[in-house]
C-alpha cells in the first residue's frame, strides 16, 4: 500500500482545534469508503489515482517520482475541497475529524459499522442481475456514464501520445544549437548569424518542458472527471439494487397472497412441491391448513410493511439522488467548460512562445 | 594535351594561349547568363523487352546566338544526366560540378519507382541543369549544349564519339600513378585551408542533413497521432448538451492544427530537405575537385622531382614541366575562382533555405494561435452572455 503524506488545509467554517495533520493515503481511501456507503444516493468526488497511468513517456511512471507525488497532494487536497463545499457530505461528523482529529479516527471510522455495509454493497455493486421495471433516468444515466469513462480514458491515452510527439519534435530541434555552433567556428560571414540561431533552437528545445507540464493540470482535470463516472455509476446501481429489491419483494407477497388464498379455498391454482405431496401422500388436516393460513397471513402483513417502507425508502432516494445529480451535472459542465478554456490558453501561450522563437531565429538566419 | 584543349570549348578560334586561359578564369567580365531557362518535368514510364526507364522532359528557352533555335524540347534518362556530368567533370576537372541525384537510395523505404522518388528525383535533375546555366564557364560548355538540344538518337552518336574508353583509362592511370605522390607537399596554403574548411563543413552538412530528416520523421508521428486526436472531442460531444459546443470546437481546432501540421511537413520536405541534401553530395564534389588539383599539382612535382635526378633530357623535360606548370595554375585558378563562387552561393542558399524554414514555422504557429484564439472568444463571449442574463432581474 502505498502512503503520501498530506497536510490538511484548515476546516472550513470552523474553529478547528488543529491547524494540520498527516493523514495517509490509505485513511483518504477508507474516508470516501465510509462516505460512499454511508451516502449511496451521493455522487462522491473521487480521489486521484494511486498509481500514475496515461502517462507520456518522458513523465516518470514511477510512484515516487516527486512531479508525481505533487500532483497526487494537490488531487488529494482537491477531493477533500470537493467533500468540504458539498452541501450534505460538508455535515458529516467523520469527515469533520478526519480533518481535525490526529489520532484515533480509524477506529471512530470503523465503530460506525460501515464495514458490513460496505462488503455486501461491493457485492452488490458487482452482481448481475435484471430489473423488470427500470427507471429510464437511471438506466440513461449509467449509460452516459459508460460513455463518459470510455470517452475520457481513450482521450487521455491519445493526448499522451501526442504529447510524447510533440516532445520529440521540439527536443530534435535542440540538435541544431550543437551543430551550428560548430559550424559557425569554419564560417567568417555566417558564423553569427548561425551561431545566435543556434541558441534560439536551444530555447526552443527547452520550451516543451515547461508546455507539457502544464498540460498535465488539465490532464488531471480530466482524469477527476474520469474517476465521478464511476462514482456516478455507483449512484445508478444502488437505485437498480433498490429497484431489484423492492420487485423482488412485491413478487414475494403475491407468492404469498396466492398461496393464502389457495389454502383458504381449497384451490389449487399454483404448483406446489408441498401440494403435489399431500395429493400423493394424502390431504392435510383442517387444523394444520388454519395454522399455516395464520402464518402467511402474518407474513403477509409483514411484507406489506416492508414493502411500504421499501417503497418510501425508493422514492426518497430518488428525489435526494437526482437532486444531487443535477448539482454534479452542473458542476461537471462547468468544471469541464472551464478546462477546456485552460487548454485553449495553454495551446495559445506554446503557439505565442512558437512565434517569438521563430522570428528571431528568421531574423538570425536572414543576417547570415 | 586533351584537357587543355576541351577547356576551351566554346570558342575554338581564340588563340589557345595560357595567358589568355587565366584571365579567363578571373570573371571579370562576367558574361550575360540570364539568357539560358531550362525546365525538368513529366517524368514518363518506358518499358522495353530489357527495362524499365524513366524518361524526364528538359525544355530550354533561350537567346543566345550559338543556339539556332530559342525553344528546345528533348526527353532525357536518367543515364544521360550521369554522362553529362561525366563530360563535365572530364573538362573541367578542378571546377565544381554541381551534384546530381543518387541513382538508388537505400537506406530509405523508398522505392524505385515511387511517385515520391521520381519526383524527388527530377526536382534534383532541375537543379542540376540550372546550376550549370548559371555557371559562368560551364554553360558554355559543348556536351551541355547538345545535351539540352539533340533529340534522342543525335545524342546517342555523340555519345559514342570523343575520347573513348582507352583516353579515359589513360587519364585514370595518370590519376592513379600520380595519386601515390598526392600531390600535398607543396599545397599552396589555401588549398590545405580549404581542404580543412571542407572536412569540418562536410562532417556538419552531414549532421544537419540527419538532424532535418528526424525533424521530419517526428513531426510526421506527431501528425498521426493528431488526426485521432481531433474526433475525441467530436464523440464526446455526442453524449453531452451543455458543453457539446465547447466539445466540438476544441476539436474544430486540432483538426485546423492538425491541417496547418501538414503544411509545416510540406515546407520542410520540398524546402530545406533537398538543399541540405544537395549540400551533402556538394561537399563530397568538393573533396574529389580538392583531390584531382592535388593530382594535377602531383604530376608536375613528380615530374619536377624525375628531372632532379636525369640531367641529359633536360631541355625535353623543361618543355613538359612548363606546360604542367601552366595547367597547374590553371586547374589552382579555375578552383579559386569556382571555390569563392560556390562559397558565396552556399551562403545564399543557407540563408535563404533556413529562413524559409523560420517563416514556415511562423506561419505554422500563426495558424494554429488564430484557430485557438477565435474558439476561445467564442466561449467567453457565452460567459458573458451568461452572465448578463443572470444580472437581469
Amino acid at each position: 500500500l502505498l502512503s503520501s503524506r498530506a497536510v490538511e488545509p484548515q476546516s472550513e467554517g470552523q474553529c478547528a482545534p488543529v491547524d494540520s495533520l498527516w493523514r495517509r493515503y490509505s485513511e483518504f481511501e477508507l474516508l470516501r469508503n465510509y462516505l460512499s456507503v454511508t451516502y449511496p444516493h451521493i455522487v462522491v468526488p473521487p480521489l486521484p489515482e494511486k498509481r500514475a497511468d496515461f502517462v507520456w513517456h518522458k513523465l516518470s511512471a514511477d510512484n515516487m517520482d516527486p512531479d508525481f507525488v505533487e500532483r497526487r497532494r494537490i488531487g488529494l487536497e482537491n477531493f477533500l475541497l470537493r467533500v468540504a463545499s458539498h452541501p450534505v457530505l460538508c455535515q458529516d461528523k467523520i469527515f469533520y475529524s478526519f480533518l481535525t482529529q490526529e489520532g484515533g479516527w480509524k477506529e471512530m471510522v470503523n465503530e460506525t459499522g460501515f464495514q458490513i455495509k460496505a462488503d455486501s454493497r461491493l457485492k452488490a455493486l458487482n452482481a448481475t442481475f435484471r430489473v423488470k421495471n427500470p427507471d429510464k433516468r437511471f438506466t440513461e444515466l449509467k449509460h452516459y456514464s459508460d460513455e463518459l469513462q470510455s470517452v475520457i480514458s481513450h482521450l487521455l491515452r491519445v493526448r499522451a501520445r501526442v504529447a510524447d510527439r510533440l516532445y520529440g519534435v521540439y527536443k530534435v530541434h535542440g540538435n541544431y544549437g550543437r551543430v551550428f555552433s560548430e559550424w559557425s567556428a569554419i564560417e567568417k560571414e555566417m558564423g553569427d548569424g548561425l551561431q545566435s540561431a543556434g541558441h534560439h533552437m536551444d530555447v526552443y528545445a527547452a520550451s516543451i518542458d515547461d508546455i507539457l507540464e502544464e498540460e498535465e493540470h488539465y490532464a488531471d482535470q480530466l482524469k477527476e472527471y474520469l474517476f465521478y463516472a464511476e462514482a456516478l455509476r455507483a449512484v445508478c446501481r444502488k437505485h437498480e439494487l433498490m429497484q431489484y429489491d423492492l420487485e423482488m419483494a412485491a413478487q414475494d407477497l403475491t407468492s404469498k397472497k396466492q398461496q393464502c388464498e389457495e389454502l383458504a379455498t381449497g384451490t389449487v391454482r399454483t404448483f406446489s412441491l408441498k401440494g403435489m405431496t399431500s395429493k400423493l401422500f394424502g390431504q392435510e388436516t383442517p387444523e394444520q391448513r388454519e395454522a399455516k393460513v395464520k402464518v402467511l397471513e402474518e407474513q403477509i402483513q409483514e411484507g406489506e410493511e416492508q414493502l411500504k417502507s421499501k417503497n418510501l425508502e425508493g422514492r426518497d432516494f430518488v428525489k435526494s439522488a437526482w437532486a444531487d445529480i443535477e448539482r454534479f451535472k452542473e458542476q461537471k459542465n462547468h468544471d469541464l467548460k472551464e478546462a477546456l478554456i485552460s487548454y485553449a490558453v495553454m495551446q495559445i501561450s506554446m503557439c505565442k512562445k512558437g512565434i517569438q522563437v521563430w522570428t528571431n531565429a528568421k531574423e538570425c538566419f536572414s543576417k547570415m | 594535351d586533351a584537357s587543355l584543349a576541351e577547356v576551351n570549348s566554346f570558342s575554338p578560334s581564340m588563340p589557345i594561349s595560357p595567358s589568355s586561359m587565366i584571365n579567363q578564369y578571373k570573371f571579370e567580365d562576367e558574361p550575360e547568363l540570364g539568357d539560358l531557362f531550362i525546365t525538368v518535368d513529366d517524368p514518363e514510364s518506358h518499358i522495353t523487352a530489357i527495362e524499365t526507364f524513366i524518361t524526364y522532359r528538359v525544355v530550354t528557352k533561350t537567346s543566345r546566338g550559338e543556339f539556332d533555335s530559342s525553344e528546345y524540347e528533348v526527353r532525357r534518362r536518367y543515364q544521360d544526366f550521369l554522362w553529362l556530368k561525366s563530360k563535365l567533370e572530364e573538362a573541367h576537372p578542378t571546377l565544381i560540378i554541381p551534384p546530381l541525384p543518387e541513382k538508388f537510395i537505400m537506406k530509405g523505404m523508398v522505392e524505385r519507382f515511387s511517385d515520391e522518388f521520381i519526383e524527388t528525383r527530377r526536382k534534383a535533375l532541375h537543379k542540376f541543369l540550372n546550376r550549370i546555366a548559371d555557371h559562368p564557364t560551364l554553360t558554355f560548355n559543348e556536351d551541355f549544349k547538345i545535351f539540352l538540344t539533340a533529340q534522342a538518337w543525335e545524342l546517342s552518336s555523340h555519345k559514342k564519339q570523343g575520347p573513348g574508353l582507352l583516353s579515359r583509362m589513360g587519364q585514370t592511370v595518370r590519376a592513379v600513378t600520380s595519386s601515390v605522390r598526392g600531390g600535398v607537399k607543396n599545397r599552396p596554403e589555401i588549398f590545405t585551408e580549404m581542404n580543412h574548411y571542407m572536412e569540418t563543413f562536410s562532417q556538419k552538412i552531414n549532421v544537419l542533413d540527419k538532424i532535418a530528416h528526424r525533424i521530419y520523421k517526428e513531426e510526421r508521428e506527431y501528425f498521426n497521432e493528431m488526426k485521432e486526436y481531433g474526433p475525441i472531442y467530436t464523440l464526446w460531444s455526442a453524449s453531452e448538451e451543455d458543453i457539446a459546443d465547447s466539445l466540438k470546437g476544441v476539436a474544430s481546432c486540432i483538426d485546423k492544427c492538425c491541417k496547418a501540421t501538414e503544411k509545416w511537413m510540406a515546407g520542410l520536405s520540398e524546402n530545406l530537405l533537398p538543399i541540405l541534401h544537395e549540400y551533402v553530395l556538394y561537399s563530397e564534389i568538393l573533396m574529389g575537385v580538392l583531390k584531382r588539383r592535388d593530382q594535377i599539382q602531383g604530376e608536375l612535382d613528380s615530374k619536377v622531382d624525375a628531372l632532379a635526378n636525369k640531367k641529359t633530357e633536360k631541355d625535353m623535360f623543361s618543355e613538359e614541366i612548363g606546360k604542367l606548370e601552366d595547367k597547374v595554375e590553371c586547374a589552382n585558378n579555375a578552383l579559386k575562382a569556382d571555390w569563392d563562387r560556390w562559397k558565396q552561393n552556399m551562403q545564399c542558399d543557407m540563408r535563404s533555405a533556413f529562413t524559409n524554414v523560420a517563416e514556415n514555422n511562423l506561419h505554422y504557429y500563426e495558424e494554429c494561435l488564430a484557430t485557438w484564439e477565435s474558439f476561445l472568444a467564442s466561449q467567453t463571449v457565452d460567459l458573458h452572455v451568461e452572465e448578463d442574463s443572470e444580472d437581469r432581474p
